[in-house]
């Protein structure tokens, strides 16, 4: 058959995949042409970031008493909507849990769920300072909804994934719902909810310094309002102060999240 | 109790279709005397384990009734079914127990139908429960295992839990669901010597789902054999010969 | 109750039993660890429930107001859709996607070089690590606010903002992937004397191509709900339009702009489940 004989390919040619590469391609080009971004304007861009960058060194940190009232603020900001967000999300995870909740319990949680987390906590920072007026409070409310959308999915599905063996063995004890949540399902999840929880607590804090942007409370106002009076000299300052505070809570969770293990 | 024929247990017509038309169980009738083992053998799937769990309310009986004491179970909700529950311990295949807690705290959840739900929770049981779980312990050989966690445990060692657990319920009804079937032969028999010894002691009457035809002649007073969802043989262990083996389990070259 | 009799009955039945053992859920050194971390935890909210600024009465309007608030924006008007959100939710998209391209370009090298298994100098691996958590501490909000002050305002601005941010990301999780890949193909190569390009070619490629399409999906769906945001700082997509309606209080338009985010956000997630299914 030496017909065969050549017609054998060690490799078969992957047209879809270099298609694809290629309409990638295609898109980039067409996308930046639609945006406007042209070559000349990056090069002027990144030639101005020189300037820019000249104006932020060195940092200037006179206004110290402003820059920390606005840390503080964003500190307390993070606490207290970590704090509300976790109490609330546990609740609201144990009623998404399909196999612990009949559906028509589980649906209108898991909705609701899905209606927290679908918004950037900044838009959701927006509506609140427009309903409820500038401050802090917008910022927690904000940042209570970010939470209750991030722990209270992944806890729902850590409890929908127990082992339901354990859960059963309590429940053939004679446990009522409650004490079989204590002694069958919260062990077997408790761990990874912290987890959750820790995870969560870094991301406020992160988050409680931008709120500030759409008015609602923080370092993020001071730090917008520099950045309108090109005040970089400043911005840099708070700049590296957040990235600190940054740099310090992941280093905390770290450590935490080692001595649970 | 009242109107009972003297039995513990007593089945009657009990029918379940986890799918509608498709029986699992038909019509089973069966009464247990109130003390010794009583081994349920039979090929897999043919509903043994559906038995015992529609005995607690695990698995939920289609038709049929269950008394317990003359009290019937079937049509139990609620807080009755809970209150029923807690008279009947249940050690399980692969022990079940609440892996992240201790020893002791999955030996204490057996008091879990008893004590109210703050006690529970804060760990706070009454002073009784603790040392009778240390009894207990003892009993079957842990004393020294108390606080360690669950699944620091050997498969053995998890059963023993398992059936501590059990009679910390202060069961009058020992279920065993294939207690010994993810354990090695040496194991297998020291924990069912332990449940024939502790529940003798007590005067607790023990319904065991097993594989192991030598291990159920040996500790049984009584073997309940089915096959296809019906009772096929009911009688003491001498009378269970090679014949009716077939009748359970089919073909003869395994025997 | 049924007779319980026999030698642990007996003990059982006892009203003190002898050996009375005692038993807590912690040990005195737990207890104390647990203690100090809930007093540090009470502390902290107290302290910040002290001093931070919030007006009781606002925070008892705060559900009127917020009903309120959905009341003037129901229902929407979609009459706003194609003449002033149309393009800017197209154009949102293509921030994240022409971000998240961006952003492979540049990330790719450094997660070439921040893995310890592709370059095995350690400078290297810190310098590369360094930019990548450099990236990776600044939010895309502030990437934004310095790259309007360099670009000015518009589009330009947000798509490097999305690439500056995500760089961090994509690089930090793709040099996980490249250390994680098995050393056995990748041996084999060198013992057939391949050079470095076919080795990461065909040694290390094969095995982190699911993840790098995975990341890349991952990325570009938080790069869609991120460049929704982008507007507000000046830097193109359609937070712009959102920033004006409320602006000038025209709440039934920015009802229309938040249902559109609302859908884009949830035609992306579905769009990333489906092709992460097929390609895995």
């Amino acid at each position: 058959m030496s017909g065969a004989e050549a017609a054998r390919r060690a490799f078969a040619p992957n047209w879809q995949g270099r298609a694809a590469l290629a309409a990638l391609a295609i898109y980039s080009v067409y996308a930046a042409s639609q945006l406007d971004i042209g070559l000349e304007r990056i090069w002027h861009g990144f030639s101005e970031a020189g300037a820019f960058l000249g104006r932020m060194v060195p940092p200037n940190f006179t206004r110290w008493q402003l820059l920390l009232d606005g840390m503080l603020e964003s500190l307390q900001i993070a606490f207290i909507s970590s704090a509300v967000g976790i109490v609330l999300s546990l609740p609201i995870a144990l009623l998404a849990a399909r196999n612990l909740m009949p559906w028509w319990v589980s649906a209108p949680a898991r909705a609701f769920i899905g209606f927290c987390r679908s918004l950037h906590y900044v838009i959701v920072a927006i509506l609140f300072v427009k309903a409820i007026g500038f401050g802090v409070l917008a910022g927690i409310c904000a940042l209570v909804v970010a939470s209750i959308g991030f722990i209270s999915k992944l806890f729902a599905e850590a409890i929908e994934e127990i082992s339901p063996k354990q859960v059963e063995a309590v429940r053939a004890t004679g446990a009522g719902f409650a004490a079989v949540l204590l002694y069958g399902v919260l062990p077997q999840v408790a761990s990874r909810f912290v987890g959750f929880c820790i995870y969560q607590i870094d991301s406020n804090l992160r988050n409680s310094t931008m709120v500030g942007i759409v008015g609602a409370g923080g370092i993020g106002g001071t730090l917008f309002a520099a950045f309108k009076r090109f005040d970089y000299d400043f911005v840099a300052a708070i700049l590296l102060v957040i990235i600190a505070l940054i740099f310090a809570a992941e280093l905390v969770a770290t450590r935490v999240r080692a001595a649970l293990r | 109790m009242t109107g009972h024929t003297g039995a513990a247990l007593e089945i009657r017509g009990l029918s379940k279709a986890y799918v509608a038309g498709k029986p699992v169980l038909h019509g089973i009738d069966l009464e247990v005397e109130g003390q010794g083992i009583t081994a349920v053998i039979g090929p897999s799937g043919t509903g043994k384990s559906t038995l015992i769990r529609c005995i607690n309310r695990l698995v939920e009986p289609s038709a049929g009734e269950i008394r317990l004491h003359g009290q019937d179970l079937a049509r139990l909700r609620g807080r009755s079914l809970r209150l029923a529950r807690r008279r009947i311990g249940m050690v399980f295949q692969e022990y079940n127990l609440v892996e992240r807690l201790t020893v002791m705290e999955n030996v204490l959840s057996g008091r879990l139908g008893y004590v109210p739900l703050w006690r529970a929770w804060l760990r706070r049981y009454p002073s009784e429960d603790v040392a009778r779980a240390f009894t207990l312990l003892d009993a079957v050989g842990l004393p020294e295992h108390a606080t360690r966690r669950a699944d620091a445990l050997s498969g053995g060692q998890r059963q023993r839990v398992g059936i501590a657990r059990a009679l910390m319920q202060e069961p009058e009804l020992l279920l065993a669901d294939e207690p010994t079937s993810s354990l090695d032969p040496k194991t297998s028999v020291e924990i069912m010597e332990l449940i024939a010894t502790l529940c003798s002691e007590a005067g607790i009457p023990v319904i065991v789902n097993i594989h192991n035809v030598a291990l159920a002649r040996r500790f049984a007073r009584r073997i309940v054999g089915m096959a296809g969802g019906r009772i096929v043989f009911d009688g003491p262990p001498e009378a269970l010969e090679d014949s009716h083996l077939v009748d359970i389990y089919g073909g003869e070259e395994w025997l | 109750m049924t007779g319980i009799a026999g030698p642990i009955a007996r003990e059982l039945r006892g009203p003190t039993a002898p050996l009375m053992r005692e038993w807590t859920r912690f040990s005195p050194r737990q207890r104390l660890a647990r203690y100090t971390v809930w007093l540090a935890i009470v502390a902290a909210l107290v302290w910040s429930v002290r001093s931070i600024e919030i007006i009781p009465e606002f925070l008892w309007d705060a559900p009127e107001q917020m009903a309120d608030l959905l009341v003037r924006m129901w229902p929407p008007d979609l009459r706003y859709y194609p003449d002033a959100v149309h393009a800017a939710l197209i154009e949102t998209i293509h921030i994240a996607t022409l971000g998240t391209i961006l952003s492979f370009g540049m990330a790719v090298p450094l997660a070439l070089l921040a893995s310890r298994v592709i370059t095995p100098f350690a400078v290297l691996n810190g310098f590369a690590q360094l930019l990548l958590v450099a990236s990776r501490s600044v939010n895309t909000l502030v990437w934004a606010l310095v790259f309007v002050a360099v670009f000015g305002p518009g589009a330009a601005a947000g798509v490097m903002a999305v690439a500056f941010r995500s760089i961090g990301f994509v690089g930090k999780l793709l040099a996980e992937a490249l250390d994680e890949t098995a050393s056995g193909p990748v041996e084999a190569l060198r013992a057939a004397g391949a050079p470095w390009g076919s080795v990461v070619l065909k040694g290390y490629w094969p095995q982190v191509q699911p993840a790098f399409w995975g990341i890349a999906l991952f990325r570009w769906d938080i790069n869609v709900r991120e460049s929704a945001v982008l507007g507000l700082v000046g830097a193109g997509g359609i937070g712009v339009v959102l920033d004006d309606a409320l602006n000038f209080f025209q709440w039934d338009k920015a009802a229309t702009v938040l249902l559109a985010i609302f859908a884009v956000v949830i035609v992306a997630e579905i769009f990333v489940t489906r092709v992460r299914a097929r390609l895995i």
